[in-house]
């Protein structure tokens, strides 16, 4: 059961980490390979810890900036049950983002920090949320493969190490199934609607492919942290298999709207059963992960300006909760 | 004489209602003081847009010219959207979108009431569905204008400035038109002046909570009901209705 | 810098009339009545949940899993508290 008395486990000097024994490390691995939970009152080597304040923030993060880019057309929604739909699926990923930060403080690790780190620069979210919706039809590419690529990896998530983070996963993807279905659904719409709707729809694909690619993170090969991941069981699959799954999967569906994607060197291989495709410009990825993208500045201002705006609310609510308790103490 | 579209236009005025004051809290998205507040808000406005799309699909059938809600929604120009001008005021800060949530709220869960006892039975049932949302929402707008009026000095002054701002637009949701003369009469449907009464007492409970000073009698601003805007309305229309606007004939 | 945040909150729901409340998971909030309100947002959302509980995690006392021997392994000796030690005649029901 998580208390505050957690918090505990990270104070104390950084720079000197407890001791950790090799007997003790064995007997962690040994649960894990029994595929046995891990919960947050366990004990639990600290990198162990550390990778998953990290992993599990970052998860919360991008669901919470995430809601800018789609929330960039609400008010602009073309019909009500459009409006409707995007309006309960960003209300979701508020709601995710909460269970996420909520599973993260069982590690120790406090509300305010993770949102200090965020405002400041120094946590990611994932990559594809730094680029900006620019039509309606870049909300149907959003739903279909931004979701859809981010199902692929939540999916093995729901069966990670560690419980709080595992059952989060859990309520998340209950939850997500509808939001990859609205978005390919609002793309069929437009595939079989105007020849404007249409181009639109194409548009959009063609800004949103490659973004939704590098979402699976750097090739293997360049990976740093997986193999650790991979052996604590906090990381199920590697990028490239998740990359290749999602691929495979996505390319009919998009031959199913009639759309192209936009690789000329994309093609079936009868052999191996899955698709090849031209290498993808990793620049792009390191810029945008290192601030340079085109929503970077916006997507933090927008979130730094909601928190600043908002202190003295927060404030008042602690002030009259404060003021309350006091009178009922002296009652 | 009982006639079809007295009913549908008065769904219409309360669809507008809710359509307007969900759209103000949907550009709140991503603009929350805390992320359980941006719950709240998304789940609120939901509900709006919801009880938007029930009234004017209802409107819509008793009309009988064919209209959909998107119809109500994209298709009208300002003079014909005859909501409050209450609910097409900007946003603010949280002090003022809170003080304006709990003045028409506390004004609409009356209205609500009443109009489960209506004998039209169309907008009863949507009134019985909406009435349950609207008093929660009620309650959550309430107790945060109460943490905010009795919280610190500074949420003290934003609150009660707010207050003093917003006061002007809440005459017109109590002086009766034609309209709400004949929903009353033939429909049994709210009499205003009861409704007043009942609003003054219960805001001043909520107001007198929150360490709050109600306004004295000042000029009210009206026109909401005619159709006669404030200058806010146009944009908020213009940004709303613009897909279809641009594609004319398109389906989404 | 936690001294200005809100307090956490655990959150248990029953979401059916005869189940247990479980665990849902935490909010933060500045009060018990918002603390309510925020669960029922959060957690809710769905299905109805048949009622909340909600309860400050400072408030919360814990076994602590490292004397989880000593602490829950006695039972496993006392085996008369198992149902299934008794011999109970097949003609008696309910039993």
């Amino acid at each position: 059961m998580y208390t505050q008395g957690l918090d505990q486990a990270g104070k104390g000097d950084p720079a000197a980490p407890r001791e950790e024994t090799a007997a003790q490390r064995d007997a962690f691995q040994a649960r894990i390979d029994a595929e046995e939970k891990i919960e947050a009152k366990d004990w639990m080597p600290e990198a162990y810890r550390r990778t998953l304040i990290r992993q599990i923030s970052q998860h919360a993060h991008s669901e919470i900036i995430g809601m800018q880019p789609e929330g960039n057309w609400l008010t602009r929604a073309p019909s009500l049950k459009r409006k409707a739909i995007l309006l309960a699926k960003v209300q979701d990923e508020a709601g995710h983002g909460l269970y996420l930060y909520s599973a993260a403080e069982t590690l120790g690790v406090s509300r305010d920090q993770m949102v200090a780190d965020l405002l400041s620069g120094k946590a990611k979210y994932s990559s594809i949320f730094n680029y900006p919706t620019l039509t309606w039809a870049d909300i149907g590419a959003v739903g279909w493969l931004v979701d859809g690529a981010a199902i692929m990896n939540q999916i093995p998530l729901c069966r990670c190490s560690y419980g709080p983070y595992s059952r989060a996963m859990v309520r998340v993807c209950k939850e997500e199934s509808f939001h990859q279905r609205q978005g390919y659904e609002l793309m069929l719409t437009l595939c079989g609607g105007t020849e404007e709707q249409k181009a639109m729809a194409q548009d959009a694909l063609n800004r949103f492919w490659w973004p939704a690619l590098m979402m699976f993170g750097p090739n293997d090969a360049t990976s740093s942290h997986s193999a650790q991941s991979m052996a604590w069981k906090i990381k199920r699959f590697s990028n490239d298999e998740l990359r290749q799954k999602f691929i495979d999967v996505t390319v009919p569906q998009a031959e199913f709207l009639g759309l192209t994607i936009p690789d000329n060197k994309l093609t079936f291989n009868e052999e191996t059963g899955h698709y090849e495709h031209s290498d993808i410009d990793w620049q792009e990825f390191f810029d945008v992960i290192a601030g340079n993208g085109p929503c970077n500045k916006q997507r933090l201002e927008k979130r730094c300006k909601a928190q600043d705006d908002g202190a003295w609310v927060r404030k008042a609510a602690r002030a009259y909760a404060d003021k309350k308790a006091a009178a009922e103490a002296a009652a | 004489m009982i006639s079809p579209s007295t009913v549908a236009a008065y769904a219409t005025r309360l669809g507008d209602n809710a359509l307007v004051l969900g759209q103000r809290m949907i550009e709140l998205v991503a603009a929350s003081p805390e992320l359980e507040e941006e719950l709240a808000n998304a789940n609120f406005s939901l509900d709006y847009i919801g009880q938007a799309r029930m009234f004017y699909t209802y409107a819509g059938e008793r009309e009988g010219a064919g209209r959909n809600e998107d119809d109500f929604a994209y298709l009208r120009p300002e003079h014909e959207y005859k909501n409050l001008l209450l609910v097409e005021q900007p946003n603010g800060h949280f002090g003022d979108s809170t003080v304006r949530q709990v003045l028409f709220e506390s004004w609409y869960v009356l209205i609500l009431d009443a109009l489960t006892r209506s004998s039209d039975e169309g907008i009863a049932e949507i009134a019985a569905r909406a009435i349950k949302e609207v008093r929660y929402h009620l309650r959550h707008s309430s107790q945060w204008l109460v943490r905010l009026g009795d919280g610190t000095d500074e949420s003290h002054a934003r609150a009660q400035a707010s207050l003093n701002e917003l006061w002007r637009y809440t005459g017109e949701m109590f002086v009766a038109d034609g309209l709400d003369e004949k929903i009353r009469k033939d429909f049994k449907g709210p009499d205003l002046r009861h409704i007043e009464a009942q609003w003054q007492e219960n805001l001043a409970a909520i107001v007198a909570e929150a360490t709050l000073e109600l306004p004295g009698d000042q000029w009210m601003a009206s026109g909401g009901k005619q159709g006669r805007h404030t200058e806010h309305f146009g944009f908020l229309l213009a940004e709303m209705q613009y897909l279809q606007r641009t594609y004319p004939g398109a389906s989404w | 810098m936690t001294k200005q945040e809100w307090p956490l909150y655990e959150v248990f729901i029953r979401s059916r009339s005869g189940l247990s409340h479980r665990h849902a998971g935490s909010v933060h909030a500045a009060d018990d009545q918002m603390a309510l309100n925020n669960a029922r947002d959060t957690y809710t959302r769905r299905t109805e949940g048949v009622s909340i509980w909600v309860v400050r995690s400072s408030q919360i006392v814990a076994s602590d899993p490292a004397e989880t021997a000593a602490f829950f392994e006695p039972a496993e000796d006392k085996i008369y508290r198992h149902p299934t030690f008794y011999d109970i005649p097949d003609e008696v029901e309910n039993l």
